[in-house]
């Protein structure tokens, strides 16, 4: 499995009082799968997605990602991790406003002090998104949409073992927000990584080949959606 | 992650974010180049000046070395000049004195300095006079040499006539440069140049004149003026004499200035502190807005020494920047200075580019900005991956751990260290930063208390605008303390020092105020007494006080020479130096003046003293009163003994009672009073003081006293006002430097402070646009929260400035502290009408633009 949780629990104090918003939660999702995490607001599925991504700690339970307890890690370690297997798109793109594009999508290669000219893979990413012409250009001249495709060059950049996509068409209209999911799903194919999708929209959901829908802190439903399966996908 | 790596990466991501973000925190980075400009400009002049004086030492001399004293050379010193000048080493004397000058053209008559110099003074250097080449006239039968503040004090001209004692001389030219003078000394005291003829024929030289004497020698090789004085050493120091060597003087010299790059280096010390406080305050909003970004990075494989790295590289390049851009203004101001000074240089001071002050003001500037922005940089660290999906997500706060505890201790260590760069001494070092870390503690403090007083307090009933103006300065992320900080600081020196500057004023003019005597007539011989009574009005002549003046050196305390009481080990049981070898003049009455009070034993009439009225048994000796500060420094008590030395003869005196005197009343005052019956056979000469109300009158019996009492002088103490208001008005203009390049560092964290939040104003701006609010009420809102702003920072410098000036005056210049309001309204006035400008103008975007593409441009 390439990724897998463990009786994931996650509280947070309120008043006062602690509030359960994951309760012993177990998931286990296979290599190059699609896979969305639907609910609705306050279903615990944002929560779900930052502790399956080591971006935030758990009350209880463990996450293992690639085979790593990723919870034995100090935080240094997970984003060392991170930065080798992980790759994120955000629902308010979060593009560095100082940095172009094509800077934006060097970042995580730059990161990992990735050997050799790494200048050509990031103009290529950016060119497969539609954005070739567009390297020198910052966040604050391109438009949402384009900002979106360089969130999701960035992504790619390191040929990530695992995508975590928090609302990628949240901040976006339905036409563009279609364009994006296709380029998601078309990379995504293409890289062979495991995509995680976290989306109140239904419909998008269901473009997963797997929709899990959270309900009060739990799974309340594991079910196939319309999307091809790994096997197909990869052509076995 | 390797090191390596990471540096790469952080340093890459330093340079790209530079290309735009710096700009706003780039502002702050100005309180850094003032501090850096202060700092090489002043060390840069320093060194240009003492390089300087130490070249003209000579010149400035006039000589190679100097024998003075208060009184004609004895035998066995005129003997060492007389072999001096048998060994064909020029020799010149010079003998000034004091002495009523009258202006017959004008009828103008003052007391001036006539200096009567041998032939071949200065040996070194030129003399420029006006007209040209009359260097040397004063040496011509009847004829005089004048500085140039003489004409116009005296209303007259070169070819005009002054009447010195019993001379009428013609003035042949102004002095207009002599090297061997500091030039604002001469506007002070002006002089007079005479030939020592022309001393001698108009008498001004009675017994017991205040004059003193000099014997200037040009002695080149430095090796045998050394020798002479190892020579003579007890000869020299047996007859009271100084003997001082032209490089001796020029180091007091370049103390002096020394002493005043010092002062005002502290005033760059608080600068360089001041852009350390701006700095952080810049860092720490940076890093908020950029606390997105941060996340993200997190999230991508950043570690947090990455990303901290990243942006401490960043507060350093600025550091650099504003620390070069300081290098380069101090550099222009060390050019500069030699000019703007050139009235109080007694030298022509050549600038040379220092490099070492140019390395220190970099090292220092870049050093500064990295220590201050450490403690807000930490927060990068705090940043959690996490912040990327939520962004109101805050994680607990972060305990004190070891690099935040590292990070205070740098900046504490880093303070202290700046303070003792400047400080002639550690101790005082630390002491100066003790008292900046104390003053800045309570300004914020003050601040703190007074934000919460009209938080709470705010009249309800004010209009909403005004309401939200001052609500403003509570804002998330406020700048509130900062500013405070900066402009209170300000307020806080420069309150400070006019609040001593007032007292000091008071208690200088109180002494001359109503009923207290206003002319002093000194150098009166004895059988001058009576036809001098006669020249002065009735109700004067009935007011006169007379105090003989009685020249004496001390022989011996309880036995011991001057020599034997020196060589005592024990500090606290030595006598002070000066008070064991200067001439005093005493002086011998039966009542206690108006002044004094005894404290201690008992007056010749039984009078006790106030604390003490133990009666000393005289055992035949004569009694002496000595005034209580001296005592202390003589390290001598009652019942002690002290034998005086009058013009050769020994006078054994016990003392019976010990006085407080108030020095600042003008009247005869003295360290030691003998009782009557004792001294009137000594040689002596007369002081006389009276009060005559009448200006025209005074100045009468002034122009009546030259001709007929050439030898008298006397001393009208209304120049005096003048002359203490003419170095209070430079005490004011150095309040008024401190005070400009305090508000300007304040003004510039203040600027600093506005474009840091300036997109959060915008928004609001924006959005209460959107609201409904007309640009008047937004107007009002800016113009309140800038008063309010400025009021805050004003009010917290100020009220402790009140504390400090009433601790300082009378604890420090042991004088009466006297509140004056109106100089702290005008500074409240001048702080906030700044403070109000400077945001205003910083705030026309926000009054411009529409609010929907602000409000569309407002980040996540």
């Amino acid at each position: 499995m390439m990724i897998r949780a463990e009786g994931l629990d996650k509280n947070y104090t309120s008043g006062g009082r602690p509030l359960p918003v994951l309760r012993s939660l177990d998931l286990e999702i296979e290599a190059r799968a699609f896979v969305s995490i639907v609910g609705p607001s306050g279903s615990g599925k944002t929560t779900l997605l930052g502790l399956l991504a080591g971006l935030d700690e758990p009350s209880g339970g463990r996450v293992y990602l690639d085979g790593h307890d990723i919870f034995a890690m100090t935080e240094d370690e997970r984003a060392e991790f991170r930065g080798q297997r992980v790759g994120f798109v955000f629902q308010t793109f979060h593009l560095l406003p100082t940095l172009t594009a094509v800077e934006n999508v060097l970042v995580p290669l730059e990161l990992r002090g990735v050997d050799g000219d790494v200048r050509p893979r990031a103009e290529a990413l950016l060119a497969r998104v539609g954005l070739g012409d567009r390297l020198d250009h910052y966040p604050a001249q391109l438009s949402g949409g384009e900002q979106q495709r360089v969130a999701l060059a960035r992504a790619f950049a390191n040929k990530p073992r695992i995508l975590f996509a928090d609302e990628p068409t949240g901040n976006l209209d339905r036409d563009t927000g279609d364009t994006i999911v296709g380029m998601l799903e078309e990379l995504n194919r293409e890289e062979e990584t495991t995509l995680v999708l976290v989306t109140h929209d239904r419909e998008l959901a269901e473009r997963a080949h797997r929709v899990i829908a959270l309900d009060d802190g739990r799974i309340g439903e594991d079910r196939p959606g319309r999307g091809p399966s790994v096997l197909v996908a990869a052509g076995g | 992650m390797r090191s390596p790596l990471r540096a790469r990466f952080a340093l890459r991501l330093a340079v790209r974010e530079s290309r735009h973000g710096l700009r706003r925190v780039g502002v702050y980075m100005a309180s850094i180049t003032l501090g850096v400009a202060a700092l090489v400009s002043i060390h840069s002049f320093r060194d240009d000046f003492a390089r300087s004086i130490q070249e003209e030492a000579d010149v400035l001399m006039g000589a190679n070395a100097r024998l003075e004293d208060d009184v004609p050379f004895p035998p066995d010193v005129e003997a060492v000049l007389d072999s001096l000048r048998a060994a064909d080493v020029p020799v010149a004397r010079v003998t000034t004195a004091s002495t009523m000058v009258y202006a017959p053209r004008s009828e103008v008559v003052r007391l001036f300095q006539v200096r009567s110099l041998e032939v071949g003074y200065p040996f070194y250097g030129e003399v420029r006079t006006e007209p040209e080449g009359r260097w040397g006239a004063h040496l011509e039968p009847g004829r005089v040499l004048v500085d140039p503040a003489v004409l116009s004090q005296m209303a007259v001209d070169v070819g005009d006539t002054l009447v010195i004692g019993r001379e009428r001389l013609e003035i042949a030219a102004t002095v207009d440069d002599l090297p061997t003078d500091v030039a604002y000394q001469t506007a002070i005291g002006p002089r007079i140049h005479v030939s020592p003829a022309t001393m001698e024929r108009a008498e001004l030289l009675g017994f017991g004149s205040l004059a003193r004497y000099e014997a200037y020698l040009a002695i080149p090789d430095v090796g045998e003026r050394r020798e002479l004085r190892e020579t003579h050493e007890e000869t020299f120091r047996a007859a009271g004499v100084r003997y001082r060597l032209a490089e001796e003087q020029a180091r007091s010299l370049s103390n002096g200035v020394r002493f005043l790059g010092r002062f005002l280096g502290s005033v760059g010390v608080g600068a360089r502190l001041l852009g350390g406080v701006g700095v952080a305050a810049a860092i720490h909003v940076y890093i908020r807005e950029k606390r997105p970004g941060i996340a993200v990075l997190r999230c991508i494989g950043a570690g947090q020494s990455t990303a901290f790295l990243a942006y401490l590289i960043q507060a350093a390049w600025l550091g650099l920047l504003g620390a070069g851009a300081g290098a380069v203004l101090g550099v222009g101001l060390q050019e500069i200075m030699p000019v703007v000074l050139s009235d109080i240089l007694p030298v022509e001071v050549e600038t040379r580019l220092s490099p070492i002050s140019i390395a220190a003001g970099l090292g220092i500037g870049v050093w500064v900005a990295v220590v201050f922005a450490l403690i807000p940089l930490l927060q990068v660290r705090d940043v959690p991956p996490l912040a990327a999906l939520r962004s109101d997500f805050e994680p607990p706060r972060r305990r004190l751990d070891i690099p935040r505890i590292v990070a205070y201790a740098l900046m504490v260590a880093s303070v202290v260290a700046l303070c003792v760069l400047e400080a002639p001494d550690e101790e005082v070092g630390v002491a100066f930063a003790v008292a900046l870390a104390t003053a800045t503690a309570l300004i914020a403090g003050v601040g703190w208390g007074l934000a919460r007083f009209t938080r709470r307090f705010f009249p309800r009933r004010a209009s909403y605008p005004v309401r939200q103006g001052v609500s403003n300065l509570f804002r998330p992320q406020n700048q509130t303390i900062s500013v405070t900080l900066a402009l209170g600081l300000g307020a806080f020196v420069i309150g400070t020092i006019v609040q001593v500057e007032s007292s000091l004023r008071d208690d200088l003019t109180v002494s001359f105020g109503a009923g207290q005597p206003n002319v002093l007539f000194f150098d009166i011989q004895t059988d001058q007494i009576d036809p001098l009574l006669d020249l002065l009005p009735a109700d004067a002549r009935a007011a006169a006080e007379v105090s003989p003046l009685v020249t004496s050196r001390i022989a011996s305390i309880n036995g011991r020479t001057p020599e034997e009481l020196r060589a005592i080990e024990d500090r606290a049981e030595r006598p002070e130096g000066w008070a064991l070898r200067r001439e005093y003049r005493n002086t011998y009455r039966e009542d206690l003046g108006g002044a004094e009070t005894v404290v201690a034993g008992r007056w010749w009439d039984g009078t006790p003293g106030v604390d003490d009225d133990t009666t000393v048994d005289a055992g035949g000796l004569a009694r002496v009163s000595l005034e209580d500060d001296i005592a202390r420094d003589l390290r001598v008590g009652l019942g002690d003994t002290i034998t005086w030395n009058v013009a050769g003869m020994e006078v054994p005196s016990v003392v019976t009672s010990l006085r407080t005197v108030e020095w600042d009343r003008l009247e005869p005052n003295f360290f030691a009073i003998l009782e009557p019956g004792v001294l009137e056979a000594a040689p002596q000469s007369i002081l006389m003081v009276t009060r005559i109300p009448d200006a025209d009158e005074r100045a009468r019996v002034q122009r009546s006293l030259v001709g007929a009492f050439p030898n008298v002088s006397a001393l009208d103490f209304s120049r005096v006002q003048e002359a203490i208001d003419s170095v209070l008005s430079r005490v004011r203009q150095a309040v008024a430097v401190l005070g400009g390049f305090s508000a300007l560092a304040g003004i510039i964290v203040l600027i600093g402070a506005l474009a840091t939040s300036s997109a959060q104003r915008l928004r609001e701006g924006a959005l209460l646009k959107t609201l409904g609010a007309r640009r008047r009420q937004v107007l009002t809102v800016l113009f309140s929260e800038y008063l309010a702003l400025g009021s805050l920072a004003t009010a917290s410098g100020l009220l402790l400035a009140v504390v400090a000036a009433a601790l300082l005056v009378p604890n420090l210049f042991e004088i009466e502290y006297t509140l004056r309001v109106a100089p702290l309204l005008l500074i409240w006035l001048v702080v906030v009408t700044l403070t109000v400008v400077t945001g205003l103008a910083g705030s026309r975007e926000l009054l411009r633009r529409p609010p929907l593409p602000v409000l569309r441009e407002a980040p996540e």
